[in-house]
């Protein structure tokens, strides 16, 4: 592991935001990660959101679990407390930090493997909940840190890098998000940064449970071949395709395509997923349709990508528990304890 | 026929009833009337892991000497569960008394020639009065208390005072209940023998200004008066009324008289994974946070309990312990979780664990893990047990000082960042191994720093240098080296004479080894008795051990699990400590405490004094 210390200085030109900071404010360390790899774009466009939105960085908690996602969250907002907690369990973990302290933005990054595998039951009960939080699955359908197995999101049939064939069916986690009741449910791709900040942002923005899982190539592991997914049955509907920007070699890819239209991204090993973004005309508040239009392009061999769903006036885990105003962290003795008379009441009454 | 036993304050009787049949609250009336007519009870559930059907028992040590162990052995048994007649009448020591319902005829080989038979017709009462099937069964409840009351010279007025003090406001069933309470009175005095009933209670003062309650309840309102505002808790027997207390006591003392709005949060998790995350998150956050749990949910909290106490997050874990391992007895006591909890993790952990021995014990010790918690930055666990947390106990009254204020430990803020005072998440400044920490959100550009479970250097880098790692573990013993003098100290009593033999116990062990105290000194056996409260252990362990040649140790578990701690923690050779375990999931006794003891003497030749000389 290197841990380069990024200069502090910043170009006088660069621009400030209203609250004063630039976008080199809302940087982390430097990246541990694989060159290339997808989830360090993903960083790049929080850290684009937060300096767009001008938040003060020291009001944003990251936290995540175990796994190449989870390392993510140093690598932006130098200036958030952030906690990397144990697999698969960061949601119950910012639950808590949420109950504590509601006046904070809590920023939950996950991977496949902590969110679809070993987290599904805290990911199904923290939509479920409400958490007002953005939960940010950096999805590659791969263990990276252990060097290649599969996770829940693989596609069925895909082939691993030592030859192994997944036969379990993959989980969807944004129709799962919506199914278990979260509020706000979108996808992206990690090189679509101009579909993507705007998402960040507006999930920022969503009083409730927001989530986005953002499909995120691996650069080292990730194969797809043999997959219903695969390159060649890509190529054949290649004219379908609006946009494709592919670089190969270890750069970062990127995509940026059109609403209504879909792109096929060829992964690094190859393999290809194709991508539809919804029409600018897509109703994202009905959840029925939205179930169905995911289910629809999964049939036509499309990841739908966009705001799938949304309630836009949605009711928090605060709002439920009819909690104070005040962060509960912040209360103090006469708000908390009933004293010794009201003691001596109670000491009456259990005689 | 043998004598029929004779007591007057000091005897035990047991309920044997259907489990959902009304018989609890009825059965605490019982042992309330008594309690207020100035004699001491101690009343224990003996209860199945069901809902409705299984056999339940209620068993009342009536002690006027104070004593609130469990006596073993039963006087009187109040046979209402057909199906568990024949135990429950073999349990009934020579010469006591079997107290049933007569209305339909038995054979005559389901009773015992050695004990006073008592039938009163209940069924029968209850049916020419009562016409819903569901009164029918929960007056016939009453009907027995009230048949009871003239056998055992309980005050009726005492009973129908308690009427009035739970049903206030509900006059129609305050009506009711009296009602069926003098019909049982009316029927026993009408046709029952004048003195059948040998055992009998009299108004003494010797309950004074204690309480009854739940250690379960008063572990919950040490959480609210130690300032808890998250409890995140999985339903689990023994310790689901904890939390569900403690939700109740906020209700009531935590809203906002204007707003209405809660100054807590209580979230049912979906499993106890997720309630001690988040009791972390919480703490982390800087909010006070507990769960509450057994056995098994402690096992599922260990690779959590490990990330809090090496990224040194507060925590506090309330273990109503039950019988182990796996699901075990889900429904009886054990003190069978201590290792478990003290090492809880991978790797190389010690945890703070408090021993309560009664529910003033919960309260105080659940206040106090609060604040332990906050000064240590780390897991605190409160060890409680299904005897002392589901059983009414009567204990000294709860206390609190109003200018006590909660110690939020080391928190550095924004003022103190601002002035410029260094800040190192795990650097040891005050050489107590305790460090600083800010709390997210505190200021906009000093004090972020990022928590990990992962190895780190002492400004919360990322580090896999050796030298960090242990730096880091080895300020980890310092800390938990402090907290042997911020824990509740040991409680010492000596014996009468100076002597070369001690005894070491812990938690609802406690009223049973009095008892077994002071019947060793009233045989003029001299044991000195130390009840620990807390691990990690004072120096003032070490020092007792050493100062006797041989030291009993007492605790409900098949493996002698503290004994173990004294010898891996204290150095101790274990030749010195013998082992005194009681585990089938029944309370221990100070009768299986006593024989275990002298038995233990006998072996060194240690005999009462009269004796030796007589």
């Amino acid at each position: 592991m290197t841990y380069i210390t990024k200069p502090k200085l910043h170009h006088p030109s660069l621009r400030k935001n209203s609250v004063g900071l630039t976008r080199r404010d809302y940087e982390g360390r430097i990246s541990t990660l694989c060159a290339g790899c997808g989830h360090d774009s993903i960083s790049a466009t929080i850290v684009q959101a937060c300096y767009e939105l001008a938040i003060e960085p020291h009001r944003v908690a990251k936290l995540s679990g175990i796994g190449c996602s989870s390392k993510a969250p140093t690598y932006f907002l130098g200036n958030s407390h952030g906690f990397n907690t144990v697999h698969g369990r960061m949601p119950s973990v910012l639950t808590g930090a949420s109950l504590a302290n509601r006046e904070l933005i809590y920023m939950g990054v996950s991977g496949d493997g902590d969110s679809a595998s070993i987290g599904l039951g805290q990911f199904a009960h923290v939509m479920r909940r409400g958490v007002n939080l953005v939960y940010i699955v950096m999805n590659n359908g791969v263990y990276g840190l252990t060097k290649g197995q599969f996770s829940a999101t693989a596609d069925k049939g895909s082939v691993a890098k030592k030859g192994a064939v997944n036969n379990d069916a993959g989980i969807d986690l944004a129709s799962l998000a919506i199914l278990m009741g979260a509020t706000f449910v979108a996808r992206s791709f990690s090189g679509d940064k101009h579909q993507l900040v705007p998402l960040i942002k507006a999930a920022i923005n969503h009083p409730g449970a927001a989530i986005l899982d953002v499909i995120s190539p691996c650069v080292a592991f990730n194969n797809h071949k043999g997959s219903t997914r695969s390159y060649d049955y890509v190529r054949e509907h290649n004219e379908a395709l609006n946009r494709l920007d592919f670089i190969t070699g270890r750069d970062p890819i990127e995509a940026e395509y059109d609403p209504g239209s879909s792109v096929a991204i060829e992964q690094p090993d190859g393999s290809t997923i194709r991508l539809a973004k919804i029409a600018a005309d897509y109703d994202p508040s009905d959840k029925a349709a939205a179930l169905a239009h995911i289910q629809e392009k999964e049939r036509d061999g499309e990841v739908a990508t966009g705001l799938l769903y949304l309630d836009a006036r949605p009711r928090d885990l605060h709002a439920n528990l009819r909690t104070v105003r005040a962060p509960l962290n912040s209360l103090d003795e006469p708000d908390l304890c009933p004293g010794s008379a009201v003691l001596k009441e109670i000491n009456a009454g259990l005689r | 026929m043998r004598q029929a036993l004779t007591a007057t304050n000091d005897f035990v009787i047991k309920f044997a009833n259907v489990n959902g049949s009304g018989s609890a609250s009825a059965n605490e009336l019982f042992a309330r009337s008594i309690l207020r007519m100035g004699v001491p009870v101690s009343p224990r559930n003996i209860f199945p892991s069901n809902i409705q059907g299984l056999p339940t028992w209620y068993e009342v040590r009536v002690s006027e000497d104070g004593y609130l162990g469990r006596r073993g052995g039963i006087d009187m048994i109040v046979a209402m569960n057909p199906e568990t007649w024949a135990q429950d009448v073999a349990e009934v020591a020579p010469g006591g008394y079997l107290f049933y319902d007569s209305t339909r005829p038995l054979a005559p080989n389901a009773f015992r020639d050695d004990l006073t038979t008592i039938g009163v017709p209940l069924t029968a009462i209850c049916n020419a009065t009562y016409s819903d099937p569901r009164q029918r069964q929960l007056f016939k409840n009453i009907i027995y208390v009230g048949a009871l009351s003239v056998l055992l010279d309980i005050d009726s007025a005492v009973i129908e005072t308690l009427f009035g003090e739970q049903y206030k406001g509900k006059e129609a069933l305050i009506e009711s209940n009296v009602q069926a309470l003098r019909l049982g009175r009316e029927w026993a005095a009408d046709n029952l023998e004048p003195g059948i009933c040998g055992l009998k209670v009299a108004a003494r003062d010797k309950v004074g200004d204690r309480i009854f309650v739940e250690g379960n309840a008063a572990a919950a309102l040490g959480c609210v008066y130690g300032g808890a505002t998250v409890c995140a808790w999985y339903p689990i027997t023994p310790s689901s009324s904890l939390a569900e207390a403690f939700a109740s006591y906020c209700k009531r003392y935590r809203h906002d008289p204007d707003t209405g709005e809660a100054r807590y949060a209580v979230v049912q998790a979906e499993d106890e994974l997720a309630s001690i995350g988040m009791v972390i998150g919480a703490g982390w956050n800087g909010a006070r946070a507990f769960t509450s749990t057994s056995g098994p949910g402690i096992s599922l909290m260990t690779e959590f309990i490990g990330l809090a106490y090496f990224a040194e997050i507060p925590a506090v874990i309330i273990n109503v312990q039950r019988g182990g391992p796996s699901t075990g007895m889900p429904t009886r006591t054990q003190q069978a979780d201590l290792l478990a909890c003290a090492y809880a993790s991978n790797g190389d952990t010690k945890h703070v664990l408090l021993f309560p021995e009664d529910p003033k014990e919960c309260f105080d010790f659940s206040a106090a893990a609060l604040d332990l918690a906050d000064r240590l930055q780390t897991p605190v666990f409160v060890m409680t047990d299904l005897d002392i947390g589901m059983n009414h106990r009567m204990c000294r009254p709860f206390e609190w000082d109003d200018t006590r204020r909660m110690d939020r430990g080391k928190v550095m803020t924004a003022e103190d960042l601002e002035a410029g005072r260094e800040f190192g998440r795990y650097l040891d400044v005050d050489g107590d191994g305790i460090p600083y920490r800010t709390l997210p959100g505190s200021h906009p550009s000093k004090g972020a720093f990022f928590t990990r479970g992962t190895t780190k250097n002492r400004y919360a880098r990322y580090s896999e240098e050796g030298a960090d790692y242990i730096e880091n573990m080895e300020r980890l013993l310092r800390k938990f080296d402090t907290a042997k003098a911020l824990v509740p100290q040991p409680a010492v009593r000596a014996a009468a004479k100076p002597t070369r033999y001690g005894v070491l116990y812990f938690g609802s062990t406690s009223p049973s080894m009095t008892e077994a105290l002071d019947r060793l000194e009233a045989d003029g056996l001299h044991v000195d008795a130390m009840r620990l409260r807390a691990f990690p252990f004072p120096d003032a362990v070490r020092d007792f051990i050493l100062a006797h040649d041989t030291v009993f140790v007492v605790e409900q578990n098949r493996d002698g699990q503290l004994r173990n701690m004294m010898t891996t923690e204290l150095g101790i050779d274990p030749a010195r400590l013998v082992a005194v375990l009681h585990y089938d999931g029944t309370p221990i006794t100070a009768n299986f405490i006593l024989g275990a003891i002298r038995g233990g003497l006998a072996q060194y030749q240690i005999v009462p004094l009269e004796r030796a000389v007589s």
